[in-house]
């Protein structure tokens, strides 16, 4: 008896292989392209912004993020109904399988709150993606100024 | 027979539509700005606060001879403000004659939170049109009052739960201090250019 679940063991553990492969983590699906972050001056704020492509056959979910140079990171969405600014925090971005979702100014964004370190233009920041399932993706985002917009040069880090 | 006069009624309320339609239109298509005109309907730009980059009071006054732009928002913005404001510089780069003759009003919605040296510091940021300015509680509402601009903030020791709203509007008044146009922040960077190119020209805000 023994001796025969010994015998099984490999298949079965090949079994879970295969089962994890097709089961893979969304971040696995995800690429991230454009991704910066907007610097305000002192303790301000800033906003970050990429573009996640989805690969996979399932829709996968950007739950929120995190990062060793920032205290908090919250995903939020910016509003503009009825010509009234408006910025919320929100549980989840989808990004539809074989499709794209972007956070881009005016829109979703990452707010990036009390760097543990000033954090100046040109440097990369490491962001820590969370999906819905609860897999994450290591990200980096360049630094610009203030005043830059979508139409720069953000760009690197595909997965 | 009441059916057929109701029916002509009908025809002739009909025809005058269209005919108001038709004069709206060619109207529209003479019209040289791109954003809103709001000239004659909006009220001439007056407004009393602290200036964030030298700590003086300024009023309009001060804005004589420049084409001003008004514009509402707050430095915890990390989003929608510096986005407006960024398009804002990039146009007034594409204007010859913009740099020294347009100033941008930057007023703070919320200026418990907003001091003055943030305020500078994030004005800055966008080039030396801008201009960051500081009301008490009492100006702003008055200037916002003025332009019918909705705002609303609510504190909270926690920062993720502070939460501000505003009016994306923005204002232009020529060099005379008269209001002429409104436009919003999803408007084109060219249509802003070609707006800014007649407020220069002097022959229309004259």
């Amino acid at each position: 008896m023994r001796f025969r679940i010994a015998r099984a063991l490999p298949w079965l553990l090949g079994g879970l292989c295969l089962g994890a492969g097709v089961h893979a983590g969304e971040a696995d699906h995800i690429h991230v392209s454009q991704a910066w972050i907007r610097l305000l001056p002192g303790d301000l704020p800033a906003g970050a912004y990429a573009t996640l492509e989805n690969d996979g056959d399932q829709p996968a979910s950007l739950k929120g993020a995190s990062s060793t140079r920032y205290a908090s990171v919250m995903l939020h969405q910016s509003s503009h109904e009825g010509g009234v600014n408006r910025m919320a925090m929100v549980d989840s971005m989808a990004i539809p399988a074989h499709g794209r979702a972007a956070l881009a100014p005016g829109g979703y964004h990452l707010m990036l709150m009390q760097a543990a370190a000033p954090v100046k233009a040109g440097d990369t920041v490491k962001v820590m993606l969370h999906f819905g399932d609860g897999s994450t993706l290591d990200a980096d985002f360049l630094a610009r100024p203030a005043n830059a917009t979508d139409a720069g040069t953000g760009t690197e880090h595909t997965h | 027979m009441p059916d057929r006069s109701r029916l002509a009624a009908t025809r002739r309320l009909v025809l005058a539509a269209l005919a108001a339609a038709a004069l709206a239109g060619c109207h529209a298509s003479s019209q040289p700005w791109h954003a809103t005109d709001v000239s004659g309907s909006t009220p001439d730009l007056s407004f009393d606060m602290t200036r964030a980059s030298d700590g003086k009071t300024v009023t309009q006054a001060d804005y004589r001879g420049r084409i001003v732009l008004l514009y509402f928002g707050y430095t915890y913005c990390p989003d929608i403000c510096p986005m407006t404001l960024s398009h804002l510089a990039q146009a007034l780069q594409q204007v010859k004659g913009a740099a020294g003759n347009v100033s941008v009003l930057f007023v703070t919605v919320d200026p418990a939170r907003d001091d003055l040296k943030t305020l500078k510091d994030y004005a800055a940021n966008f080039g030396p049109e801008f201009v960051g300015m500081r009301g008490t509680p009492d100006e702003l509402a008055t200037l916002a009052k003025r332009y019918r601009v909705a705002y609303s903030v609510h504190p909270d020791p926690d920062p993720a739960k502070y939460v501000v709203t505003h009016s994306s509007a923005l204002y232009a008044f020529d060099r005379n201090g008269k209001a002429r146009l409104l436009s919003t922040p999803d408007r084109s960077q060219d249509d802003l250019v070609h707006d800014l190119h007649l407020l220069l020209d002097p022959g229309v805000s004259a």
